[in-house]
């Protein structure tokens, strides 16, 4: 648990780190909140000849609201959209997902940005990013999420490329998300996200492939008027999730039903 | 007696605002001037053997100051790793163990060679450099098949895989109970493996000063004067030769008893490089590489009347001793002993086998064998209970000895001190709410939900122990407990223990019986333990629940002689024959004239002085060494509520009650804080915690916090806890051990309430971890 040797650089504006980015070129790794690079580092499956730490960019740290978007900076804090107003009334689901990542420690220092980015399986945002059709915003270029989680840690970003801010539609109606797992710390075994909007459901789920994932039969199915319990049986369709400790394939396409079911009917209920 | 009494008192810990504040001393915060920073390379695999090691890149590489193999330290250590007789006294086979592989490596994370390096990060880089050439063996990674005519073998060149297979007590010792039966239920219970993970991993800092010949060892261990005894022989040094200091320590749970390779090897370093050499280890190396608990899986029938009268049991442990005999590995054939608990039995039939794989050694964790025991006739008695439609508590009840009973000689001769089993029951029913409990679990069956409540109504043997039978369990040093109290000039004491604390408040509670029975105030008892260099000639360190019960006692009896002396010294100053003194409130006075004394602190100074009695040596102070006549026995009643949801299986832990018996009671808050560590630590067997190893290559597959589960604090419900006090006859404090108590009794009453919650659906019996998907594909099973 002693990382392998690297350079650091502290950048103090997005054009610096995107030099330096440059400069070390496929070797570099962005630090923000660090509670995913760090560990992977310590265990040397990471060993990134530099780290470009953006923690003292400053305009990367907000909520705006903007019309019928919300835009949040990507070194916005998990603990900021957990407690922020904005977020608790214009898309309360993102507050909620929020507040159910990790611990205080990691709530305090994790960030909207590096989590998108890092495109981890388990992530809960890019869930929720993907159902919303929201955007990522980077200082090259703007990419729809659908187009953004390409694969397990893959993403379209370029090694120059840097993630700015992350950009939802404001979304109040009932909402829930469901965390299974089996710690209060974990990640989730299965994830499941619901918001209605616009009339209809978004239905999302979370670590039941390499990338989140959108539940399209489910939402199909809500809209032509099945019951919340006939709908989530499709919440499975297509699904072929890997096995691991914590729960073997067939239980988490068990799962990804039995939560969607849940889902729906604690947001109906709200 | 002081005017306020401090034993029995609820006081904050001592120790708690410096270790709490960062303040406290642990391995990582000490480092000698020129230390060099030890890394270790480790085997990836669990069975090789190991044709060539290339060093010539690690060499070279930058702060290295050179690079060790096996051969190195041939001149430097002698003898193979100590295994103590325990309870398995003729072992078969004990393989060979260096602390360094030079042929063949037997787990994965065996240690094949040592790099030194000016920093740490430079020693850990140079490791990574180092080119070993592996033959990859088969592993032997499941125990029943390692017993098989033809298996791997877990060591080349061994007979078979087995340590050891002792039948304590043969079948006819059963026999008859089984004729009386009218009912036999059978189970296999397994005990899941165990990584101990304490908060504070290991650490060795070693500094051999060549020219005086001198070793100092400073390290994280609950056992500081065994250390020293297995290094210095293994070194050729005397002891005396060699100082041990195990300062602050950051838990320990049985893994830091037992000497390790790295305990050898970096003393060794030191002395082959004449620099302080220095090595901590990460908490990837903990769950490779310190000794595992539990790893075991038992055969069990028993026998019982119609009635519900327990009448004989059968029981057969097969133990995964690991690649090699961990030193007090058999220590945890204890269960074989213990099977009985708290019940009468007409005959126990029990044998263990102690089987060798490719996984790393195991050895005492928390309640070491007793926990095993506890799970396994808990289990069964409710299995009992079920095929007779049985209430939990009414058989329990009814097989239970009784008060007047005591002492109880139980089925393998050991004595039982004392005991009130059913009043602990009590206590803990009419607290849980039983009756209600029942009603709402058949209303909510209705409902289809699954609500149960398991019952774990423990005992167990602690507080190591009587000279007689531990001295031939260690191969020859009784585990009595040794003291010494000293009083300095200005009256203030201090006591040293030859016991260990790494959490569990000797500073505090052994305070709170000085201050009391020498009536000086408690701000000027100052405890030491931990360095081999202060206090009494031998101590023995903490495990198996026997700090208060052998070491308060055996500081109890010091304190006693402090006060004979200054007795004699007291009478001699009042003009009074000696038995005319009396002793109390901190202050000698004759007998009937309580104005005619003189202050414990006046005795003190006159005890360094002059004109002292015809005879008396000057000074104040005392040693003296406990040798309990038996080992005392706790117990309790614990009661788990939990649901298991219907649909993903996932357990709810509602409730949980626990009322325990450890005697007298020294400082409440802290057995309470036992019995919440404890109890956590168990639930973490019950619910979370496995160490899982890859089936065919024997790769560690939890070897990382994110994949082996303890719980956190969002796990753990609130604990309702209560005592019972039934005073130990053993000891003249009246006291019993509780640092085990909660692990020993809760996974058994956890997982006797998921057994009960999914009863209707025809589960019977639930292995550990109950994971939720373990759950979920037994109640897709039975065909729910």
């Amino acid at each position: 648990m002693i990382p392998a040797a690297f350079e650091y650089a502290r950048a103090s504006s997005v054009e610096e780190a995107s030099k330096l980015l440059n400069k070390y070129g496929e070797d570099a790794k962005v630090l923000a909140g660090g509670h995913s690079l760090i560990p992977l580092m310590r265990l040397r499956l990471a060993q990134p000849k530099a780290l470009i730490d953006i923690n003292g960019i400053k305009d990367l740290d907000h909520i705006k609201e903007d019309g019928h978007k919300l835009r949040i900076g990507a070194l916005t804090r998990h603990v900021t959209i957990q407690n922020s107003k904005v977020v608790h009334e214009k898309l309360p689901l993102l507050a909620e997902v929020a507040g159910e990542v990790g611990d205080n420690q990691v709530r305090n220092m994790g960030t909207m940005g590096g989590v998108v980015a890092h495109a981890d399986a388990a992530g809960d945002y890019p869930t929720i990013a993907l159902i919303l059709d929201a955007e990522i915003v980077t200082n090259q270029r703007t990419i729809a999420a659908k187009d953004f989680f390409k694969d397990l840690f893959t993403t379209p970003l370029a090694a120059d490329e840097i993630v700015t801010e992350v950009v939802f539609p404001v979304a109040n109606g009932p909402h829930k998300y469901i965390k299974f797992r089996r710690r209060l710390f974990d990640w989730a075994i299965v994830g499941v996200a619901a918001q209605k909007m616009n009339g209809g459901w978004r239905i999302g789920l979370t670590n039941v492939g390499p990338t989140p994932v959108r539940a399209n039969a489910v939402e199909e199915a809500l809209k032509t008027g099945a019951k919340p319990e006939e709908a989530a049986q499709h919440a499975s369709d297509g699904l072929d999730p890997a096995g691991d400790l914590r729960a073997s394939p067939e239980y988490k396409k068990h799962l990804a039903r039995v939560l969607t079911k849940r889902a729906i009917q604690q947001a109906q209920g709200q | 007696m002081a005017v306020t009494q401090l034993v029995g008192a609820k006081i904050h810990r001592r120790e708690d605002p410096r270790l709490i504040t960062g303040h406290g001393h642990y391995i990582d915060d000490f480092t000698r001037q020129g230390t060099a920073y030890a890394a270790f390379v480790r085997s990836p695999f669990a069975h090789a053997r190991i044709k060539s090691i290339d060093i010539t890149d690690a060499s070279k590489a930058p702060g290295v100051t050179s690079v060790y193999t096996a051969r190195d330290f041939k001149s430097q250590l002698a003898g193979t790793h100590p295994a103590a007789p325990a309870f398995v006294a003729e072992k078969k086979y004990i393989p060979e163990r260096f602390p360094i592989a030079e042929k063949e490596v037997c787990y994965q994370g065996e240690i094949v060679a040592a790099v030194l390096a000016e920093t740490r990060g430079q020693a850990v880089d140079g490791a990574n450099l180092i080119q070993v050439d592996y033959e990859e063996l088969p592993a032997v990674m499941d125990t029943e098949k390692a017993m098989a005519k033809g298996s791997p073998l877990a060591h080349e060149g061994a007979a078979d895989n087995i340590s050891w297979d002792l039948t304590y007590t043969g079948a006819e010792v059963s026999d008859a109970a089984f004729k009386e039966a009218d009912v036999v239920v059978k189970e296999r219970i397994l005990q899941n493996r165990l990584a101990p993970i304490p908060m504070e991993p290991r650490g060795v800092l070693a500094e051999y000063e060549t020219y005086d010949k001198k070793l100092t060892i400073w390290m994280s261990s609950q056992n500081p004067h065994f250390i020293r005894l297995f290094v210095s022989g293994a070194m050729g040094l005397k002891e005396s030769q060699v100082r041990v200091i195990s300062p602050d320590v950051g838990g320990g749970f049985g893994s830091k008893i037992s000497p390790y390779p790295e305990d050898y090897l970096v003393p060794a370093l030191s002395r082959l490089s004449e620099r302080p050499v220095k090595w901590t280890e990460t908490r990837t190396e903990s769950i490779q590489n310190a000794t595992h608990g539990r790893g075991q899986y038992y055969d069990v029938e028993v026998a019982a009347k119609k009635d519900g009268t327990l009448l004989g049991m059968r029981m057969t442990q097969y133990l995964d001793v690991g690649a090699y005999v961990g030193t007090f590995s058999a220590f945890q054939a204890c269960a074989c002993l213990m099977a009985g608990g708290a019940y009468k039995w007409k005959g126990i039939s029990a044998r263990t086998i102690g089987i060798l794989t490719n996984r790393v050694p195991t050895d005492p964790y928390r309640g070491a064998g007793r926990p095993e025991a506890t799970h396994l006739v808990e289990r069964m008695v409710d299995l009992v209970a079920l095929e007779l439609k049985m209430d939990p508590v009414e058989i329990r009840r009814k097989n239970f000895i009784q008060p007047k009973e005591f002492p109880y000689t139980q089925n393998f001769g050991l004595v039982i001190d004392s005991g009130d089993y059913e009043k602990a029951l009590e206590v803990a029913l009419k607290m849980v709410g039983y009756e209600d409990l029942r009603k709402k679990q058949a209303e909510l069956r209705k409902q289809g939900r699954y609500l149960g409540i398991g019952f774990s109504t423990w005992i167990e043997l602690c507080g190591f122990g009587p000279s007689a039978a531990t001295a031939p369990a260690t191969g020859g040093i009784a585990l009595v407990e040794s003291a010494q109290v000293r009083v300095t000039p200005t009256g203030s004491v201090i006591v040293y223990t030859g016991t260990h604390s790494h959490g569990q408040g000797h500073e505090t509670t052994f305070s709170q019986i000085v201050a009391d029975q020498l009536g000086v105030p408690y701000d000027s008892v100052e405890l030491r333990h931990g360095d081999t260099s202060e206090g009494t000639a031998f101590g023995y360190g903490t495990y198996g629940s026997r700090s208060l019960a052998v070491g308060g006692v055996a500081i109890s009896m010091a304190a006693g002689k402090v006060i004979d002396k200054g007795k004699k010294l007291a009478a001699h100053m009042l003009e009074a024959a000696e038995e005319d003194v009396v002793y109390e409130n901190g202050s000698f006075h004759v007998k009937g004239s309580p104005d005619k004394a003189k202050a414990f602190g006046e005795v003190a100074f006159a005890s360094y002085g002059m004109g002292l009695p015809e005879g008396m040596e000057q000074g104040l102070e005392a040693v003296a060494y406990f040798d309990p006549p038996n080992l005392v026995w706790p117990f309790g009643t614990h009661i788990a509520v939990v649901e298991v949801d219907a649909e993903t299986g996932a357990v709810q832990l509602q409730k949980y009650v626990a009322v325990d018996d450890c005697g007298n009671i020294i400082n409440p808050m802290i057995v309470d804080g036992q019995i919440h560590g404890g109890v956590a630590q168990a639930i973490g067997q019950a619910l979370y915690e496995e160490v899982v190893y890859d089936d065919e290559t024997g790769q560690l597959k939890t070897g990382t916090m994110i994949d082996y589960m303890v719980p956190s604090m969002g796990e753990i419900p609130t604990l309702n806890l209560d005592h019972t006090i039934t005073p130990s006859p053993t000891n003249d404090l009246g006291v019993k051990g509780i640092g085990e108590a909660g692990t020993i009794a809760a996974s058994a009453a956890v997982i006797n309430a998921i057994c009960d919650a999914l009863s209707p659906l025809g589960i019977k019996h639930v292995d550990m971890p109950a994971s939720p998907d373990r759950l979920w594909h037994m109640m897709k099973g039975a065909g729910k």
